[in-house]
């Protein structure tokens, strides 16, 4: 197992160099350059010696090779350089908004698994009536309404319904749990819903193969209970590829609270994303865009540890 | 085959025509009769297919025009889903949004589709080391969210609506190729492919005569997965302000601003374009699911 293991943390490695290539070379592709573009952008011309004093600012006068080692080598060190619009040191800027938006994504996750995995079941159970029906078009419909747009009635709903705010101040949950929660949880219902979508769908047809094994026949012929025959027989076996969708769609995580966080004005990596873009801060830009795919293989990573922890298969593998 | 003087052969032909249309028409029918939900998104895609094409006549107003005189005026008989914070008619707004949408939804679908389809025939094709530097290559845009790759690519080209359908057409491509390449995988192993390369044909040709035309259910089901991605993504871009600019009609755009702003004195506002992309993504992903489970049943279970 451990040689598996070492094996698949050591393959994590090519692809983040080539992530961090394909960042890298991702704002240096652009016609004329980032610092031409960014003064034109602000200020109609901007003067060749500031052009040149920027430029100098950030490096991008030295030859490519040299810019991207420096760069790596500070990657490697969570140092991304400063930031073009503020002025302040990359790292900074994320880190203190990077506990906010991980609470999200975390409790975005346990609503996901929260409706997915009962639901699912229910479906698989209750296969061709309408609660299967129910929960099919609950789960498509999941995959339609944009989490943005569900934050957005969540808040319409609040205001005209109840003449209520969620809000609008970010408390730390160590402060004030009640005021974190009530904040934080809307977002995390409008994206979790989302992701729970496919998940749930996985469950019920994982669960409907499940099912159909010999040994949950040979568990029921030998008078197991149901119950029993659920939890300990299918749902564990089920799990595998539920958990598979769940890291795959991990994606749809992100980019939910990219625009969601902009809905309840949340202050976490999406809004500095989405501002990062907006104010063309090219190397912001390009440390988020780092940052988020090296999160994402390592969450593969985790799930491939987590899965060879689950199925003995490949963990003798 | 009888060899048959040019007099028959006109209706001989005009019959194979005729078949061939009837085969067409049972096969829409027997999808309609079995696929009750596919049909139904299928109709919905239809209506805004003609909302979009014949936005100009169907539209009541003009959806860029300002009238500060019926500014937030909510739902009546002149307004039918009332208007937004310039006096803008939002059912003429939404009429010409679907034309927005679904020019960035078919645009990046169909690029996307297609490119990963031919870097996924030409990667299965080819295999050996071609195969493996592609893959990795896959790999690595595969790690980027595509919404992350989407901005980053619209702050690099701007924001023009070319520009937003190649920043959503682009993270899209690795996708497809992926299961592109699984489907070709199996098809270069046909006995016909090595009977292609015996007869001496090109690569070009044998990609794109023998091998492409033998994945099309596969380009079916991801074209139309990407037809909602797409326009969901479009509109997620929009309502961040980084998409399509205003005064162009766009739904997600229509969510913007004003439309929070005002939320509780013009909810109709926020709503209607909400429900707009909902039920256009609905009748995509409807759609595409029935197609998927009529194309390929073996992958019914995702």
């Amino acid at each position: 197992m451990w040689k598996y293991l070492l094996k698949r943390f050591l393959l994590m490695f090519p692809t983040l160099i080539g992530v961090a290539v394909v960042t890298f070379f991702l704002i240096r592709v652009i016609p004329g350059d980032v610092v031409e573009l960014r003064l034109a952008g602000d200020r109609g011309a901007a003067s060749d010696a500031a052009i040149k004093m920027e430029r100098e600012r950030f490096g991008l006068d030295q030859p490519l090779w040299k810019q991207f080692g420096t760069w790596i080598v500070g990657v490697a060190r969570l140092d991304f350089g400063t930031s073009m619009w503020t002025g302040s040191p990359i790292w900074d800027e994320i880190k203190l908004r990077f506990a906010l938006s991980l609470q999200v994504a975390v409790m975005a996750t346990i609503v996901a698994v929260v409706l997915a995995v009962p639901l699912g079941v229910l479906a698989a159970l209750r296969q061709d009536t309408w609660v299967d029906y129910a929960v099919r078009i609950f789960s498509i419909a999941g995959l339609a309404v944009p989490s943005f747009w569900l934050g957005i009635v969540f808040i319409l709903t609040f205001l005209i319904v109840f003449k209520w705010l969620p809000p609008m101040v970010y408390t730390p949950f160590w402060v004030n749990p009640w005021q974190n929660m009530l904040q934080l949880i809307w977002p995390a219902l409008a994206v979790g819903y989302r992701y729970s979508a496919v998940a749930t769908r996985m469950t019920r047809s994982a669960m409907l193969e499940v099912l159909r094994e010999d040994y949950v026949r040979t568990a029921r012929a030998k008078g197991l209970a149901q119950r029993l025959i659920l939890v300990r027989h299918a749902l564990k076996n089920a799990m595998l590829p539920v958990l598979t969708v769940i890291a795959l769609e991990f994606a749809f995580l992100i980019g939910g609270l990219v625009v969601t966080e902009q809905v309840f004005n949340l202050n976490g990596i999406g809004l500095l994303f989405v501002q990062a873009v907006a104010h063309r801060d090219y190397t912001l830009i390009q440390a988020l865009v780092m940052l988020v795919a090296g999160i994402f293989i390592f969450v593969n990573f985790a799930m491939d540890v987590m899965y060879a922890w689950i199925d003995p298969r490949i963990r003798f593998r | 085959m009888a060899i048959t003087s040019p007099i028959d052969q006109t209706p001989a032909l005009e019959a194979a025509e005729l078949g061939r249309r009837a085969r067409w028409l049972a096969a829409v029918r027997d999808f309609a009769r079995h696929r009750t939900l596919g049909a139904v998104g299928a109709a919905v895609v239809l209506v805004m297919l003609v909302f979009a094409v014949f936005a100009g006549v169907l539209a009541p107003y003009d959806p860029v025009a300002v009238d500060f005189g019926a500014m937030l005026a909510a739902p009546n008989g002149t307004h039918w889903l009332g208007t937004d914070a310039f006096g803008r008619d939002v059912l003429s707004r939404l009429i010409y949004g679907s034309r927005t949408a679904l020019l960035v939804g078919f645009g990046a679908a169909l690029m996307g589709a297609t490119f990963g389809a031919i870097l996924g025939v030409g990667s299965a094709y080819f295999g050996g080391l071609v195969d493996l530097y592609l893959q990795r290559l896959m790999d690595i845009f595969l790690s980027f969210p595509l919404i992350i790759l989407a901005l980053a690519l619209v702050a690099i080209l701007g924001n023009s609506i070319p520009n937003v359908i190649m920043a959503i057409t682009i993270p899209m491509i690795p996708r497809a190729a992926l299961v592109i390449r699984s489907s070709a995988l199996t098809i270069r192993e046909m006995p016909y492919v090595d009977a292609a390369r015996a007869a001496g044909f090109g690569h070009v040709r044998i990609i794109l005569r023998h091998m492409l035309p033998n994945v099309v259910a596969s380009y079916l089901i991801m074209l139309t997965a990407f037809l909602s991605q797409a326009i969901l993504a479009e509109s997620s871009l929009s309502f961040l302000g980084l998409g399509v600019q205003e005064p162009t009609p766009a739904w997600g755009l229509m969510l913007r601003g004003a439309a929070v702003d005002f939320a509780e004195a013009a909810p109709w506002m926020a709503l209607f374009p909400g429900l707009s992309i909902s039920l256009a993504v609905f009748a995509f992903n409807l759609f595409g699911d029935s197609l998927r489970d009529a194309l390929d049943p073996k992958l019914r279970t995702l």
